[in-house]
Formats: structure tokens, C-alpha cells, sequence
């Protein structure tokens, strides 16, 4: 059956079945490709995105439970104001290696920091922790979170 | 290890060998091509002797200069490392040199990329430090010669600044591009001055990759995020019995699946084709397939442990022998012998393997990210029946290599999908598949043994070891008279022992378990059991592991370097808190020097927690600092997620584990801190992709024997050993 969702604020109408998940939707029927597969079970946080601010796994997310509900993905998060944030630090502390957990990682960041401006180090490990980086890049995934939270001013001068 | 032997690392001979041919590019730009011959060894190239370049520069009209390469970006920045060397020796801004995957699907190239193009072994920068230089160097000589003609003045009066040619006398310039045209109609210059490095203005200093700006909003496209027009969606499963076959499958419930297309049945797999991968798995799911598992219906690890373990009886194929060891282990104060163990690792790069694949009549498309392009177009003409030539492949991004994308039976696997169906088709394992139909890393079953003095020095040091050959699979030239000289790379340590014995027992198992490249393949599995047991030694000894590697090391003074750095900053033996333990190795590979040292804790349940990790590198001569940084960085990580975790079982013919919950990787919150140290050094330089990995688990293993007294041989570390409660 067909399903009406709304997503980076255009509305879409697919018709698939009510249990497929909302990963497929993006990136097979819609071509939004930014959100990416991982392990297709909750466990790596490579399909992250955003349902009404919130990080949702997008792989175990049936197409009919979004109902009205507002998504987010990889492709315009940087339209956030903390998903800027997050894109700049990213660049700016050169987190990314082959990159393909990255969008799963910056829309958990995003997600925190939009909710938790100033994290400490137990929050990242507590919003984190979901999204597997096989590259190994955590260490400077938590350096930018912490760059992302500091005052615009202070970035600046670090920038 | 093998790719060092394809590509040898410092080669002095790469700058004489490098030739260089020059031509007009289609639109009027200088086109330089690149033949290194370090790159194409004989042993698997093609016979043809005539210049086969394998690399392009090409610097358009418009002044944009563009590197083509055979190498793939997957991570370790090789996009960025290798346009600085050109840019450093040519005079240009980084920002003016763009890469492009080869082979090119454009007509601009009459001369087509031939040799064996493979990007891993840590090779890019090392392959490719002198050529690249000296064609940057020729190029900027041949425009300075076009333009001094230009303006009847000595070239040596001209010199260049940002893809300008100045002759500052008269205060007249010409940009590049305005020469390009001219500078095609020369000679390459037989013999070109490079850089002194001490006037490098862009190598050694840290710069920013070119590739990120993409892979942070989600246009970066990798081989899974490939669109054609009319592509359906597979997924797939194979005979979970390793070498199985499909018995029978019933597909009725399947095909009722909305969105499934067609079910497609191969000897060991069946494919479910549809239009999203969300119906291909249900699809799959909703198949009742009969496996035939055939020989191996029961074979586990424990099969696979006790014939190698028997294998280790025999001696081996003789890797290295150094003075006399048994007469040497006959006179010895002391003699300590060991087994250390490493398990069957899977790689779970984080895209699952995929491959797009169009077969037409008269032609096949493939769209993948792989180490080995020629490698992706061979399997399809074969298993097609289509001349070479009319198999083109795109290469893509790869979300993670680690050695995986080294192999090709994802895409013979997608060839044959697609050669069933009139339409594109892109094949996506799920992780499950992923995992259980990996090329393994081989099981390492290795005997080590030695002799001390009676001041605890060893005098005698042996070290077999026995395990599957990738290399006799994979580049079967390379293995010869029985020995796999991956297997053995750095057997021996970094150190000076007199007597040395070191000899490699090569035993398979049974078709269908194929073994295969793993993130610092040889070298880790040697750093493991070498670092381990000669820790072991310095307990026998009652030295302190840092001096007593340190006294063994006079003539090797590039590793002792890195390790009386690493013990420094780490604060080597300076009293610690009582529930931490510290522990340090030493490897040499890939023209590269690492210390490490770890810093670890031990729960009740066992469980280990690697606090911080200090490593220095040597690396010889810095190209990106912050590349080397990041490649350390994320070398721990992928090394200790091997060491707590990493294993794969089998039993019932089955690999046991299917998805991060059974084969877990590190996660942030158990993420140590990691502080790297480089050494300025003016060697030439080595690579950095993978020997991080290999330092890590020998020092976390010697820190938990310092801590708890237990010792572990054996990967992944056993929590029940060290549980204390
Ligand atoms: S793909 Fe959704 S969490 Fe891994
Ligand atoms: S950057 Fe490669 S998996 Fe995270």
C-alpha cells in the first residue's frame, strides 16, 4: 500500500509494504542514498537519521510507523543549525577516513548536541556508542563533538 | 610480505627505472605519462616489455592538473598524499590537482593502463614517492624550457611560483595552461632535479584530505550507492556449509513477496531479485531452500586446530637460517618453547560487499569499489564469455578495504546473478552474508622456541609457523618451494639474535574456507607471537621488557629509536595505579618502525580495558603527518578489536558467527586514548595503512600479563582466564 512521509521536509508517497523498512524507502525507492546499510539489525548506527529531532536506526524502522513523523537524513542535517556544527568540526578536526559510517555518525552527534549543547565525555560515550566505525576514527569523532559544543567564538579561533 | 616484493619499499632503482613519455592530450593539454616499473612485476604481469604507463599526469589549457592512478581511496588518503608530491615538485597549489580513478573511461588515453593494479600492502605512498616527484619535476622543467624559448631568455633565469613560469629579470609570466600546447611537442627530460626536502613547502606538512567534504553530507558515492536506470536490487544467499551446494529450493512463498522480481539459482547460492533490498530480504526469507553440504557437513574449528597442530610436527619449508640453532639451543642455560594461536578473523568492512552488474549481449558494466580492477574485469569476461575488452568496470569508493576488497568473489558471484537477468542488477550481501562467506584471515599455529645465556640473553631463537598460504591462491608466482614468504614476514623480530631458524609448515583446509589478505596480513600475525614470546623471555630473564628488547637492538637503531620513544612518553616505568597494567611491543614493517605501549585494566568478569596507548612511528620522510595520525589511530582500533574480540568459528561446516552481535567491534565508550609520536626522519618513506594494527595486541596482551601474571597466547584475549570473581 502507499505511504505519505515527509522527509527533509517534501512529501513523498511510496508504495511498498507497511514493514519495510524505512532505510530501503531511502535509499532504493527514493535514491537518498546519504543514509547508508550496515548490519540491517540496530547494531552499527550506519542507517542513522532523525525523526522529529530524535536519532532513530533507520534499518529497523517499518515504513508504516513514521506516520506524520518528520525525517531527517544526511543530506540536509547541515540545514540544522546543529547539524552545521557537527559537519564543520567534522572537517575541521579531518575525522573521516573511508567515510562510510560518517553520515550515521554525524546525525547521532547532531542529535546530541542538539539536545545536550554541552556533552560530557559520558553523554558521547551514551549517544555513541550505537555507531561502529571500522576505520577507527572515535577518537577524533570525540574531539569534534566537543569542538562542535564550544561557544561559536572559541571555534572561531580554533578554526 | 608479497605487495613488498611488488612494490619495493625505497627501491633506489625506482627513480632510474621510471620512464616517462609525453604526449598532447585531446583538448590541447600536456599528457605525461608514468611507467614505474616497480609496479608491474614479471612475475604476474603481461610480457609485453613496451612503456605501459601507470600513471597519467594530465595539465589542461585551463591550468588544472589532473593525477590518474590505478591506486582507490578507501580511507588511508591516498587521494590527498599522492597530488601533494606532484604539486610539491611541479609548483603548484594542492588545490589545483585533481585525481581521477584509472583506468579512465574517457578516449583521452591511447595508451591503456597495463600491469596489476592493486591498491594495499601499504604501498601507495611508498610506490609511488619518486615517480610521482619525478613527474612532477620533468612537467615543471618542460614548461620553464617552453617558456624561456618563448622569451629567447636561459631557463635557469626563470623560476616558478603556483602554476606560473617567471622571469623575474623582465617581470614577465605565463601560467601553465598558456604553455601546455608548446610542452607537449618536447622530450621528456631523461634527467630531472628533484626538490632538496629540506625546500619542501607541502610535503611533511599536515594537510587537509580533498575527500572529506563529500562523505560529511552524504554525496560521496560508494560501489553500494550506485543508481543505474532500470537496476533491481539482489540480495543473496550462499551454502552456509563452507564448499556446499543448493540441493533445491522452493520459491513460491518468495515470489509472492511484493516487490520481488525474480529468483535466480546458482550451484552454491540463490539470489532474490526485486525492486528495493527490503523485498529482497523478505524474499529471501520467505525461500525454503534444501542445502547439499557435502564434505564438510561436520567439520569445526577444533578439526581445523588439530590438523594444523598435527602440521606443526613436520619441519618446514626454511624461511631464514642464522648460525646454528640446535647446537646453539644445546648449550643454552635456559630453553622456553610456546605456542601461540591466532584465530580465523573475518573483515567486516562497513559497507557489506556489493557489486552492480550489466550483461548485455555484446558487452558487461560493473560498478564496484575494489582493490584490484583488472582483477573485477577478468572474473566477469570469464565467467560471460566476453573478450576482455568489452568488460568495463567503474571503480567506486570503498566504505573499508582492510584486504577484503582484494578479492573477487563478490563480483564473479554478481557477474553470475546478472548474467541470468535483462537488467542491471546490484547485489548486496547482507551482513550476515558478509560475515559467513568472508575470506578469512588464516588460523596461525605457531611454534616458537628459544635459548638464553646465562644472563638471560637468548642465543638461540626458532619460530614456525604453519597455516593456510594466501599467497599460493592468491599470486601463486610468488610461493615457491613450499614457503609463503607473507606468512613469514617479520617471524624473526627486529632483533639480533645469532642463531635463527625460521621455517613455515603450509597446511589448508578443506575447499571452500578460503583464507586471505587482513590488515597487515603477515606482519601482524608475527608481531603477535614474536612480541608475546620474547616478553615471555625477558620474564625468564627477570629483565624489564623495555631494556631487555633495548640490549638487543645495537644494530638496529631506527627500532630502538621508536622504542625508547615510545617508553618515554608513555612514562616507562614510572609507578602506575594498582589496578593498571602496562605492556609494550616492538614491530618493524612495511619500511616502518612502531612502538607501542598499553595501558589496561582487568574487571572482575574479565573483561579488558585498554586505558591509553602510546605509539611512535617511524615512517621514514612525512608526506601528510595528519594522515599518518589518523592511519595510527585507526590501526589500534581495527588491531584491538581483533585482540578482545575478533573470531570467527566454525562448527557443522558453519561459520558461527553472523552480525556485530556475534562478531563485535570496538566501540567508542571502550575507545582508548591514543597519543602518537613521529619521528623526524629523512628515510625513505614507509607505510602506514597497516602497521598500527599489527603493534597493538602484543602490547595489550604483555600488559595484562603485567598486571595479572597470566599469559596469553592465544587471540582473542579469553576472559574466563583473567575473570576474578
Ligand atoms: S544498518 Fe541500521 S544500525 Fe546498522
Ligand atoms: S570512517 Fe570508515 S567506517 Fe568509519
Amino acid at each position: 500500500m502507499a505511504f505519505d512521509i515527509k522527509i527533509n521536509g517534501t512529501s513523498h508517497s511510496v508504495d511498498v509494504d507497511g514493514d519495510t523498512p524505512l532505510l530501503w524507502v531511502l535509499r532504493d525507492v527514493l535514491g537518498m542514498t546519504g543514509t547508508k546499510f550496515g548490519c540491517g539489525m540496530a547494531l552499527c548506527g550506519a542507517c542513522t537519521v532523525h525523526q522529529d529531532g530524535t536519532a532513530i536506526r533507520s534499518c529497523i524502522t517499518p515504513i508504516e510507523s513514521v506516520g506524520t513523523g518528520e525525517i531527517t537524513t544526511i543530506e540536509a542535517v547541515g540545514q540544522t543549525e546543529a547539524g552545521q556544527k557537527i559537519q564543520k568540526a567534522w572537517l575541521d578536526v579531518e575525522v573521516v577516513q573511508c567515510g562510510y559510517c560518517q553520515s550515521g555518525q554525524i546525525m547521532s552527534a547532531s542529535a546530541l548536541l542538539a539536545g545536550n549543547p554541552h556533552p560530557t565525555d559520558g553523554d558521547i560515550d551514551d549517544a555513541m556508542s550505537g555507531n561502529i566505525c571500522r576505520c577507527g576514527t572515535y577518537v577524533r569523532i570525540r574531539e569534534a563533538i566537543k569542538q562542535a559544543a564550544q561557544p561559536a567564538a572559541t571555534n572561531e579561533r580554533r578554526g | 610480505m608479497i605487495l613488498d616484493r611488488i612494490f619495493p619499499a625505497g627501491d633506489q632503482n625506482v627513480s632510474r627505472r621510471t620512464v616517462l613519455s609525453v604526449g598532447l592530450a585531446v583538448g590541447g593539454g600536456l599528457l605525461l605519462g608514468i611507467g614505474i616499473p616497480a609496479l608491474v612485476d614479471e612475475a604476474l604481469a603481461a610480457d609485453d616489455k613496451s612503456f605501459s604507463p601507470n600513471a597519467f599526469v594530465r595539465i589542461d589549457p585551463d591550468g588544472q592538473v589532473t593525477l590518474i592512478v590505478c591506486q582507490v581511496e578507501m580511507g588511508q588518503g591516498t587521494y590527498t598524499s599522492m597530488p601533494m608530491l606532484i604539486a610539491e615538485e611541479l609548483g603548484v597549489d594542492l588545490a589545483q590537482v585533481h585525481v581521477e580513478h584509472a583506468p579512465p573511461d574517457d578516449k583521452l588515453y591511447s595508451n591503456p593502463l597495463i600491469g596489476f593494479q592493486v591498491t594495499g600492502g601499504s604501498t601507495s605512498v611508498r610506490g609511488f614517492w619518486k615517480p610521482l616527484r619525478i613527474a612532477g619535476a620533468a612537467a615543471r622543467t618542460m614548461l620553464v624550457a617552453t617558456a624561456a624559448q618563448a622569451w629567447k631568455v636561459d631557463a635557469a633565469s626563470c623560476h616558478v611560483e603556483k602554476g606560473t613560469v617567471i622571469h623575474a629579470a623582465t617581470g614577465r609570466r605565463l601560467a601553465y595552461g598558456a604553455l601546455v600546447a608548446q610542452a607537449a611537442k618536447q622530450t621528456p627530460p631523461t634527467d630531472v632535479a628533484l626538490k632538496d626536502p629540506k625546500d619542501f613547502t607541502l610535503v611533511g606538512k599536515p594537510v587537509k584530505r580533498t575527500d572529506t567534504a563529500d562523505k560529511v553530507n552524504g554525496k560521496a558515492e560508494y560501489g553500494i550507492d550506485v543508481k543505474i536506470p532500470g537496476m533491481k536490487i539482489a540480495t543473496v544467499a550462499a551454502c552456509p556449509v563452507i564448499g556446499g551446494k543448493l540441493a533445491s529450493v522452493d520459491d513460491s512463498k518468495a515470489k509472492a513477496v511484493k516487490g520481488v522480481r525474480e529468483i535466480v539459482r546458482l550451484d552454491n547460492a540463490v539470489a532474490v531479485i526485486a525492486d528495493h533490498m527490503g523485498a529482497a530480504k523478505k524474499g529471501l526469507e520467505a525461500l525454503v531452500i534444501t542445502w547439499d553440504g557435502g564434505a564438510n557437513a561436520k567439520y569445526s574449528t577444533a578439526d581445523l586446530v588439530a590438523q594444523l597442530a598435527d602440521a606443526a610436527k613436520k619441519p618446514g619449508a626454511v624461511a631464514q637460517q642464522d648460525g646454528d640453532v640446535g647446537a646453539a639451543m644445546a648449550g643454552a642455560a635456559t630453553k622456553i618453547e610456546a605456542v601461540y594461536e591466532m584465530p580465523l578473523l573475518a573483515h567486516t568492512t562497513m559497507e557489506p560487499m556489493n557489486c552492480t552488474v550489466h550483461v548485455r549481449a555484446d558487452g558487461c558494466e560493473i560498478w564496484v569499489g575494489t582493490q584490484v580492477l583488472s582483477r573485477a574485469q577478468a572474473t566477469a569476461a570469464a565467467v560471460t564469455g566476453l573478450p576482455l575488452d568489452k568488460v568495463k568496470v567503474h571503480n567506486h569508493l570503498l566504505g573499508g578495504g582492510f584486504g577484503r576488497r582484494l578479492d573477487i568473489d563478490g563480483v564473479t558471484q554478481a557477474v553470475q546473478i546478472a548474467k541470468q537477468v535483462a537488467y542491471p542488477v546490484k547485489v548486496v550481501w547482507t551482513r550476515e552474508e558478509d560475515v559467513q562467506h568472508d575470506v578469512y584471515r588464516p588460523y596461525y599455529y605457531d611454534l616458537l622456541s628459544a635459548g638464553l645465556d646465562g644472563k638471560g640473553a637468548p642465543v638461540a631463537f626458532s619460530h614456525r609457523v604453519v597455516a593456510s598460504s594466501i599467497l599460493a591462491r592468491w599470486a601463486p608466482p610468488f610461493f615457491k618451494n613450499g614457503l609463503d614468504i607473507d606468512a613469514v614476514d617479520g617471524a624473526a623480530g627486529p632483533y639480533g639474535v645469532p642463531n635463527v631458524l625460521v621455517d613455515y609448515v603450509r597446511q589448508e583446509p578443506p575447499a571452500g574456507l578460503t583464507t586471505g589478505w587482513w590488515r597487515g596480513v603477515g606482519v601482524t600475525h608475527n608481531a603477535f607471537m614474536v612480541e608475546g614470546f620474547i616478553d615471555e623471555l625477558a620474564v625468564a630473564a627477570r629483565q624489564d621488557p623495555v631494556a631487555y628488547r633495548r640490549a638487543l637492538l645495537d644494530k638496529n637503531l631506527r627500532a630502538r629509536g621508536v622504542l625508547d620513544l615510545a617508553a618515554d612518553k608513555a612514562g616507562w616505568g614510572k609507578p602506575l595505579p594498582g589496578d593498571v597494567g602496562r605492556g609494550v611491543s616492538l614491530v618493524f614493517g612495511f619500511g616502518t618502525y612502531i612502538a607501542q605501549v598499553a595501558e589496561v585494566s582487568v574487571g572482575k568478569d574479565g573483561r579488558v580495558k585498554v586505558q591509553r596507548v602510546v605509539c611512535a612511528v617511524d615512517c621514514g620522510r612525512q608526506v601528510n603527518p595528519d594522515t599518518i595520525r589518523a592511519q595510527m589511530q585507526g590501526g589500534v582500533i581495527y588491531g584491538l578489536t581483533a585482540a578482545l574480540y575478533g573470531e570467527i568459528t566454525l562448527r557443522d561446516g558453519r561459520v558461527e558467527q553472523g552480525n556485530f552481535d556475534s562478531y563485535p567491534a570496538l566501540r567508542i565508550d571502550e575507545a582508548p586514548t591514543i597519543e602518537v609520536h613521529i619521528v623526524d626522519s629523512q628515510e625513505e618513506p614507509g607505510g602506514m595503512g597497516e602497521p598500527g594494527t599489527a603493534t597493538i595486541a602484543p602490547a595489550v596482551v604483555n600488559a595484562v600479563y603485567a598486571l595479572t601474571g597470566k599469559r596469553l597466547r592465544k587471540l582473542p584475549i579469553d576472559t574466563s582466564q583473567l575473570k576474578s570473581a
